[in-house]
C-alpha cells in the first residue's frame, strides 16, 4: 500500500471523517511488518482496537427460567390454599357437630340422671312393701 | 420466544455488550455482571422483544445506560473500582517496546479518557459502527459524534507521541 494514500487516511482519520471500510485499510496496514518509521508511533493504537476486539464474554448466562419457577410456586400456593379453605371449612363443620353432639348428650345425662333418682327414690316404696307383706304374713 | 431463539439473537453481539461494559468499568469482573445482568433483562422482556427492530442496539443502549449508572452510584459512595488490570510500569523498562506492553499502554491511555469518549472510540474503533448506528446507541447527533471522536482519536495520539519519544529519548 501507498504510504502517500496511508498518510492521507491517517490525517482524515483524526478528523474523524474516514469510512468503517478506510479504517479497515489502516488496521489492516498497521498490523503488517514494516510499518514505516515516522508512522511507528501509531502502531500500537491500531493493533489495540483490532486485539480489544477479540476479547470474548465467556461466562455462561445463567438463563434458567427464574419466572416458571415463580409461575410454579404460585400454583402450588394456590392449590394449598383452596385445599386448606375447603378442608378447613369440613373440619370446622365437624367440629360444629361434635359440639352441638356433645351438648346433646350432656342434656340427656341430666336427664338420665333425674331419672335416676326418681327410682332411688322408687326403691323406698319397696320397703313399704316388704314391711306390709312383713305383717300380712304375720297375721 | 424460546430459550434457543433467545440465546440465537444474543449470541451474535454479547461479546459486545461485554466489551462496552469492560470499557467503561474497567474492572473484569464488574463487566461480567453488569452484562450478566443485562442478558437477565433481555431475557425478561423476551415477549416483547419482537417489537424492538434493533435488538443490538437497544441491548448495547440498555449496557450504556447500566454502566453509567453503575459509575455514579459507585462515585456517590466514594468506592474506587478496584482492578488488577494494570502492570507496573518500572518493572520492565526494556520491554516496553514489545507488543504486549504496547496494547497495555494503550488500555490505560483509553481508562484515562472521558466516558464519552471512551465509548465513541470503541463502538467506533473497536464494533466498528457506522456512525448513525452510534448516533443511535448514544442518543447523539451526528456532529457531536464525529467531534467526540476527532478528539478521543487526538487525545490518544498525543499521549502515544509522548510514551514514543519518551522510549526512544
Amino acid at each position: 500500500m501507498e504510504l502517500d494514500n496511508i498518510e492521507k487516511l491517517l490525517e482524515k482519520y483524526f478528523e474523524a471523517s474516514t469510512t468503517v471500510a478506510e479504517e479497515k485499510e489502516l488496521k489492516a496496514y498497521f498490523s503488517q511488518e514494516g510499518v514505516a518509521a515516522h508512522l511507528e508511533q501509531y502502531r500500537p493504537m491500531f493493533n489495540y482496537f483490532s486485539s480489544a476486539r477479540e476479547e470474548r464474554y465467556t461466562k455462561q448466562v445463567p438463563l434458567k427460567p427464574r419466572r416458571n419457577y415463580y409461575k410454579w410456586i404460585s400454583v402450588a400456593a394456590v392449590a394449598v390454599l383452596t385445599f386448606g379453605i375447603y378442608f378447613g371449612n369440613e373440619y370446622q363443620e365437624r367440629k360444629k357437630a361434635e359440639y352441638a353432639y356433645q351438648e346433646t348428650k350432656k342434656a340427656f345425662e341430666l336427664l338420665a340422671e333425674n331419672f335416676g333418682r326418681g327410682t332411688e327414690k322408687v326403691a323406698y316404696l319397696q320397703e313399704f312393701e316388704v314391711a306390709k307383706k312383713k305383717i300380712y304374713n304375720n297375721n | 420466544m424460546k430459550q434457543a431463539e433467545f440465546l440465537n439473537v444474543v449470541m451474535p453481539f454479547k461479546d459486545k455488550l461485554y466489551r462496552l461494559a469492560k470499557r467503561l468499568l474497567v474492572s473484569k469482573e464488574e463487566a461480567e455482571d453488569a452484562t450478566q445482568e443485562i442478558l437477565l433483562k433481555l431475557w425478561s422482556k423476551n415477549e416483547s422483544m419482537g417489537e424492538y427492530k434493533n435488538v443490538e442496539a437497544f441491548a448495547m443502549t440498555m449496557t450504556k445506560n447500566f454502566c453509567l449508572d453503575r459509575l455514579k452510584s459507585k462515585q456517590a459512595g466514594n468506592l474506587k473500582l478496584v482492578h488488577s488490570n494494570y502492570t507496573d510500569e518500572s518493572v520492565s523498562l526494556q520491554r516496553q517496546l514489545e507488543a504486549e506492553d504496547s496494547l497495555s499502554w494503550m488500555e490505560r491511555i483509553m481508562e484515562d479518557l472521558p466516558e464519552q469518549q471512551k465509548m465513541v472510540l470503541q463502538l467506533r474503533d473497536v464494533e466498528q459502527y457506522e456512525f448513525e448506528e452510534i448516533c443511535e446507541l448514544l442518543d447523539m447527533k451526528a456532529t457531536a459524534v464525529r467531534v467526540t471522536l476527532s478528539r478521543a482519536r487526538k487525545a490518544v495520539r498525543e499521549e502515544l507521541i509522548k510514551k514514543h519519544s519518551y522510549g526512544i529519548g
